[in-house]
């Protein structure tokens, strides 16, 4: 459910400093906008789908695939539709606030007018999306006990939102050649400030690097930051966190795979530098780590919904049962098809 | 229109800005119930055309004094709260469709203080004398061997289980949940119209409907003296405690669903998580060495009591039906065995049966020797001779109802029924009488519903929800279902129904 829900925020994101980005260039021909819009796709790895669906890509079609297309399983609609039929299988462990937030937000993506109002006025449409969300987070964190449903909640989100990183940064390596004072065939300025901003990252990027907007530091930031809320160190740390609140094993110890795998990432992480990401190639990289995120999901899967059976001895005050697990988890599917 | 005159008044005094709208229309309003007409029918809310029943008095002053636009507002805000707690259904049965509530109409049906003693006295007679002819069914059949009830009713009503005759039960309580459904006749009787002792739905609905009320009209409830329905939940957990084989402060209690496509996952959910237990699927539970186990996040966790919302034909594969992916293996084995209880009892249907429920009246008087308080409604039985006779003489003039079917399927409503229709239930009841019972078409009881713009009478009835635990507990209210369609008598929601508030009073 959080997973689904962090995913369409990150689209909505994506979409808004997009279209600002956009306006910062002069006289885009269809051709350009096209170079422009399809690093976005294919961060999401919808590439075929798209082009099943569509034979534009400007940006118009661009958005209304990624926003409205129930078609397409990864667009905004799709993800919060998917996120309230989640919730709603485990209404029974939400409180009443958090299920009326989500379920307020799923009314108006899904009522008529929801899509003229997004092309007619995109900015405030895209805010709402936002706003909803981070109220989401902010009711799950003021009401939600912190049981195991959280820390697999905590879990699910920093998962996504690590793997949301890593394609947010991925862009760049899709990126037309800048006619923005950068050197030919390499993303520009204009480019890593875009994908600071989608990460709401540019006021901290700031205070950390006064200096210019370089490759080395935004990737030094959005994967390596200790302490920045979405850098993919900080989401695999409280992924980390999560998995061994649920086993109740000391960290730097593992129980099951998903705890073993975590704890590699998260090694290379902690005494990694920008350095390694450019020394293989920053695609490379970046493909690399979305794929060990996949094991971990996969893994957790074996652990908690597939685990061999065994009798509690001792009274177990909190427990969840395996369909509520797996309710938490069916992003797995998902996930694994991109 | 001296009345209308009064009415702008007293708007004036509760909301300046919208009298000042209506003094400068110089429109006299209309009044909520003016010109409503109870009709030739029993009336919840009036005793005569204009005459208010003195219990109806003061929420009578209250909807009168409205404006429509104050009433429809209020309207739109109790729907506003069922879509945002999402008691919806979808339109085209899949999830691209829009959302859409069930029908609820904001007038309540108000119940009085001594109707409503009369029924809890009827209701609770009724369900103890169930529960006592269900150990007998399935112990030594002493009603069958008196001759009260022919054997072979039993031994061929669809939800008899013989295989489970011997089965003790904790406490020999068999039906924990019971939603008896009741009807008024024209001279405002209620009689008891069908039992529901297998997985009675609806509480849910019940507790929203006051919800979704006390959001449109804070206020009303204090001033009025209408008893809460909050307790239900609270009292359903402690009858699931209750009836724990084991001793101890916390048994474990879970709710057993279907699963989240059923129709009735929301009120699954709802009950579960009012109750604070967990919610599981047949595959969350094991049975090893005849005890029941939810498997966990942390292993294995033995399980107490069940409160099961599948039919007995689903509960376990070993047993009943081979092809459920619904149950759990073994559960009737762990059941048999003592180790968990399950609620309501496996085997209820038999009660449900509507050739058995032709005997409840006998039933009663044969385990209590007590005259049933609360009446069934005339019956015909197709399988008796004489009976027979009369259906087939006068099917056009009266409802046939197949023993075994609810939700309104299965049944002929004689007077609206076409020739062939009529044709077709006459085959059916010629070849297998035994699943067939008629009934006089009884004119249900009116209450007045808003209906496109105006107080118009509709037709009612009535299902309570009686709890038997320590002891037997009926929530002071209910659901109350309406058809919604002109002149319909089918307050099935599958079929144009939709509900509203009971209220039960203090005084």
């Amino acid at each position: 459910m959080v997973r689904y829900v962090e995913r369409a925020d990150n689209l909505a994101r994506l979409i808004d400093v997009n279209q600002q980005l956009l306006l910062d260039f002069e006289s885009l021909d269809s051709e350009r906008l096209r170079a422009f819009w399809k690093p976005i796709i294919l961060s999401n790895g919808d590439e075929e789908l798209f082009n099943e669906l569509y034979e534009e890509a400007g940006s118009a079609e661009v958005i209304r695939f990624l926003t409205h297309d129930r078609r397409n399983p990864n667009s905004i609609v799709s993800c919060i539709v998917l996120a309230r039929e989640n919730a709603r299988t485990v209404r029974d462990q939400l409180s009443d606030e958090l299920w009326e937030e989500l379920n307020s937000l799923y009314l108006s993506l899904i009522s008529p007018d929801a899509q003229q109002q997004a092309e007619a006025d995109p900015g405030p449409f895209y805010a709402m999306i936002r706003r909803s969300v981070m109220s989401f987070h902010g009711i799950a964190a003021s009401t939600t006990s912190r049981n195991e449903a959280w820390d697999f909640m905590n879990l699910g989100r920093h998962l996504e939102r690590a793997d949301k990183t890593t394609r947010f940064l991925d862009i760049a390596n899709y990126l037309p050649g800048g006619e923005d004072g950068g050197e030919t065939g390499a993303p520009g300025v204009l480019h890593w400030s875009a994908i600071l901003r989608s990460c709401g990252a540019m006021g901290a990027f700031r205070s950390v690097f006064r200096g210019e907007i370089t490759p080395e530091n935004v990737v030094r930031f959005l994967v390596f930051s200790r302490e920045f809320p979405r850098s993919i160190r900080y989401c695999l740390d409280l992924v980390d966190e999560s998995l061994h609140r649920i086993s109740a094993t000391p960290r730097g110890t593992f129980s099951c795979e998903a705890e073993r795998e975590t704890g590699r990432v998260l090694a290379q992480l902690n005494f990694g530098s920008a350095g390694d990401a450019f020394d293989v190639g920053l695609h490379q990289f970046l493909d690399a780590l979305q794929e060990r995120f996949n094991t971990i999901g996969n893994e957790m899967f074996e652990t908690y919904v597939l685990m061999p059976e065994r009798v509690q001895s001792r009274p177990v005050s909190t427990f969840t049962p395996i369909s509520t697990a797996l309710a938490w988890h069916d992003e797995q599917q998902q996930q694994q098809q991109q | 229109m001296v009345g209308c005159l009064t009415g702008v008044g007293v708007v004036f005094q509760t909301d300046g800005k919208l009298a000042r709208l209506l003094l400068k229309e110089r429109k006299p309003r209309r009044r909520m119930f003016e010109g409503y007409d109870p009709g030739n029918f029993y009336d919840e809310m009036f005793a005569a055309p204009g005459v208010v029943r003195d219990h109806c008095q003061p929420l009578f002053e209250r909807f009168n004094n409205l404006s429509e636009s104050d009433f429809l507002s209020r309207k739109a805000t109790s729907e506003l709260y069922f879509l945002k707690q999402g008691i919806t259904f979808n339109v085209y049965h899949d999830n691209r469709g829009t959302e859409r509530i069930f029908p609820f109409d904001p007038v309540p049906r108000v119940i009085p203080a001594h109707e409503w003693e009369h029924l809890e006295a009827g209701l609770t007679q009724r369900l103890m004398a169930l529960n006592l002819f269900l150990h007998d069914i399935y112990h030594d059949q002493q009603i069958l061997r008196d001759g009260v009830i022919p054997r072979f009713y039993i031994e061929q009503a669809k939800h008899y289980r013989p295989e489970f005759r011997g089965v003790n039960v904790p406490g020999d309580i068999y039906i924990h949940i019971c939603g008896s459904d009741l009807v008024r006749g024209a001279d405002g009787t209620y009689y008891v119209l069908e039992d529901n002792g297998r997985c009675p739905s609806g509480a849910s609905y019940l507790l929203e409907n006051r919800n979704a009320l006390k959001r449109a009209f804070p206020g009303l409830f204090d001033s009025l003296g209408v008893r809460s329905v909050d307790s239900y939940p609270r009292d359903l957990r402690d009858m699931l405690h209750h009836i724990s084989p084991r001793r101890g402060d916390a048994p474990v209690c879970v709710l057993l669903t279907p699963g989240c496509y059923n129709s009735a996952y929301f009120e699954h959910c709802y009950l579960a998580r009012e109750m604070g237990i967990e919610i599981v699927e047949g595959r969350d539970l094991i049975v090893a060495d005849d005890v029941v186990y939810m498997r966990t996040t942390h292993g294995l966790v033995r399980v107490d009591v069940i409160y099961r919302r599948i039919d007995d034909d689903f509960l376990d594969p070993t047993v009943f039906r081979k092809d459920s992916v619904l149950g759990v293996p073994g559960l009737m084995s762990a059941y048999r065995a003592g180790n968990v209880a399950l609620a309501n009892a496996v085997g209820t249907g038999v009660a449900d049966d509507k050739v058995i429920y032709y005997f409840v009246p006998k039933i009663i008087e044969y385990y209590l020797g007590q005259q049933p308080i609360l009446p069934n409604v005339p019956t015909y039985l197709a399988s008796e001779e004489e009976d027979r006779k009369y259906i087939l003489d006068h099917l056009p003039e009266l409802v046939v109802k197949a023993a075994n079917e609810s939700g309104g399927y299965g049944m002929l409503m004689g007077p609206s029924a076409t020739k062939a229709e009529i044709a077709a239930f006459r085959e059916r009841i010629i070849a297998d009488p035994r699943n067939y019972i008629a009934q006089p078409v009884i004119s249900l009881s009116r209450c007045p519903t808003w209906c496109d713009g105006a107080m118009e009478g509709r037709h009612l009835d009535l299902r309570p929800y009686i709890i038997y635990g320590r002891d037997i507990k009926i929530i002071p209210g209910g659901l109350t279902r309406v058809a919604l369609t002109k002149g319909s008598l089918v307050v099935n929601s599958s079929q144009g129904g939709g509900s509203k508030d009971t209220w039960v009073l203090r005084h």
